[in-house]
């Protein structure tokens, strides 16, 4: 396919004598979601971090919009189009929600540091990354709390905020690991909603336990076992897969 | 561990009527007193600008160094060995090149030590301010333990430092594009970046910023900066030696910082000023039968900053602030 915004090509990773995730490979499509699913213990957030540069993979290669960006550090993938949320909440918790979608969207406008021009002027008043701040805002509706402090936010909206800040970020592939973890049922429901809007433009890694939001978003399947990809289909196929049944969902499902 | 806090950035009225009631104060103080003060008031000025640039990487960036003597101490050796036997060096070279040699320090250091984090920063940096306090302390070359005299200060272009009026108002006014610079520094994109850094490392890198570029950068200035004090120092005493490269010194400027509040640059300026006041107090305190007050200035000195630290976090800078500023 054309628009293959991110391939893992046979990623590997090993801690000592547990291999964690063993030969994967897959690619990400533009418009598309696609979803790993599998128990705990499986790999799937140490797979995430070999997708997003924040673990090195043992071995295996990582394509990036058409570029092998093996061995890439987080910060240039960012730039290079890639963004993700983490497992645990990972946001300014002493920032406004404002402020940190301000850091965030600057990052796409910035100088670099050693230019003296970016140690002047107030970072407040860019209107390109107040632009970027707003448009994010608007797309996940937190305007009504963009002056809380982070830390003051319930559970659910810190994990949306930090889905807008990674927008802010305008990348072109999303990765999210457990955007669904510890939500209320309100809550839930609006990421998902929200998940659903941004698979347009964007091409989309969702890790989840949530299997009704799961099946409800994603195009494509992946479902993993210890550290192995066991099966990859549309979600109709994943259903009738007779070994993800037995390994994963149970002998009734 | 517990999770960073964001510093008071925005100066309550309270502080900035303060600060330039400050400014007035220092212009005006050499017509009110003695040769003696205006010594004792331009030594301070120095430390301000010596605990501002430490508030870059402490308060700002949250790189708590303890090696930031180092950058102080070579710029004033610098001075020493460009100034000629019988006459004064042109400040027009040896202020810039100064600044220059301890901003090329503290890359070539920064290299390697903004790469750790914590506890091992500091004492990384502790590690490198060392070496080099043994370099120019073993060293005959250098000036050895005994250090090295100026015997003319700096002078050019119409200013004399060896004017102490002169001395006063340009230190002043390094004092305040100091302050004005890092302030302004703060609220840049660069200055957002670093507070981002300094609040959560991984989740700024992620976002795209190149966080050991930013730390680099910043250590980079703060040695630039520490080195402009280092050179009014030399300046003004007309004598260095290793101790301005020493552990005091670097520990000196973390106290300054604490007492008056990190991150927001004032704190640091305040504190400056209120330890070398406290400072002076302390030493006069009187004998008390055999036991002599002033001589023990370092336990009541101590004292003083365990109090600041656990009544008044923010430090004294945090203790200006009214009421009606903690309810905004």
């Amino acid at each position: 396919m054309s628009d293959t915004l991110l391939q893992a090509k046979g990623l590997s990773k090993r801690y000592g004598g547990l291999l964690a995730v063993n030969d994967v490979s897959l690619s990400l499509h533009k418009d598309q979601l696609h979803a790993v699913i599998g128990p705990n213990g499986a790999g799937k957030t140490t797979l995430t971090h070999l997708l997003s540069g924040d673990v090195a993979p043992t071995q295996g290669e990582l394509w990036l919009r058409g570029q092998n960006v093996s061995g890439w550090p987080h910060h240039r993938l960012s730039l290079h189009g890639l963004g993700r949320s983490y497992q645990k909440t990972n946001v300014f918790l002493a920032l406004s929600v404002w402020d940190n979608l301000m850091l965030a969207a600057q990052s796409r406008h910035a100088r670099a540091p050693y230019n003296p021009l970016s140690w002047m002027g107030n970072a407040a008043n860019d209107k390109a990354v107040r632009e970027g701040a707003e448009r994010a805002l608007q797309l996940t509706g937190l305007a009504q709390v963009q002056q809380i402090i982070a830390a003051n936010l319930s559970h659910g909206v810190q994990r949306q905020l930090e889905i807008a800040m990674v927008l802010a970020t305008e990348p072109q592939v999303l990765l999210l690991d457990e955007p669904l973890a510890g939500m209320g049922a309100s809550e839930a429901e609006a990421m998902v909603t929200l998940l659903h809007k941004l698979k347009k433009d964007h091409a989309m890694l969702l890790v989840e336990h949530d299997m009704d939001a799961v099946f409800a978003l994603a195009d494509v399947l992946t479902v993993m076992v210890n550290g192995t990809v066991i099966a990859t289909g549309t979600p109709e196929q994943i259903r009738a897969d007779a070994k993800v049944q037995a390994a994963y969902l149970g002998e009734t499902a | 561990m517990s999770t960073p806090q964001a510093h008071l950035e925005t100066l309550p009225r309270s502080v900035q009527v303060f600060l330039l009631l400050g400014l007035v104060a220092l212009l005006a103080f050499p017509f009110a007193q003695q040769d003696f003060y205006t010594q004792t008031v331009t030594r301070m000025m120095i430390l301000a600008i010596f605990a501002m640039s430490l508030d870059l990487l402490q308060g700002i960036t949250g790189l708590v160094s303890l090696g930031h003597a180092a950058y102080f101490g070579l710029a004033g050796y610098v001075v020493a060995y460009v100034s000629p036997q019988d006459a004064g060096a042109n400040w027009l070279i040896a202020l810039p090149l100064a600044m220059l040699v301890s901003a090329l320090a503290a890359l070539v250091i920064g290299f390697f030590v903004v790469r750790t984090h914590g506890i091992y920063f500091i004492m990384v940096t502790m590690a490198f301010s060392q070496m080099m306090y043994y370099l120019f302390f073993d060293n005959k070359a250098l000036g050895g333990s005994d250090g090295v005299y100026i015997n003319v200060r700096p002078a050019g272009w119409g200013l004399d430092l060896e004017n102490k009026w002169m001395l006063y108002y340009f230190t002043l006014v390094c004092m305040v594009i100091t302050y004005a610079f890092l302030r302004r520094l703060l609220w840049s994109p660069f200055g957002r970046t670093l507070n981002g850094i300094r609040l959560n490392e991984h989740r700024t890198s992620a976002l795209g910023y190149a966080s050991f570029s930013y730390k680099l950068t910043a250590f980079t200035l703060a040695g630039a900066l520490a080195g402009l004090a280092g050179f009014l120092w030399a300046a003004q005493t007309g004598y260095v030696n290793p101790e301005l490269m020493g552990f005091h010194m670097s520990a000196h400027a973390i106290m300054m910082v604490i007492l008056g509040g990190m991150g927001n640059v004032a704190g640091a300026l305040i504190g400056a000023f209120g330890f070398e006041i406290f400072l002076d107090v302390f030493k006069d305190l009187p004998k008390i039968g055999n036991f002599d007050l002033g001589k023990h200035w370092q336990l009541w000195m101590g004292s003083l900053i365990v109090l600041v630290v656990i009544v008044a976090p923010q430090g004294l800078m945090g203790l200006l602030r009214s009421k009606k500023a903690d309810d905004e």
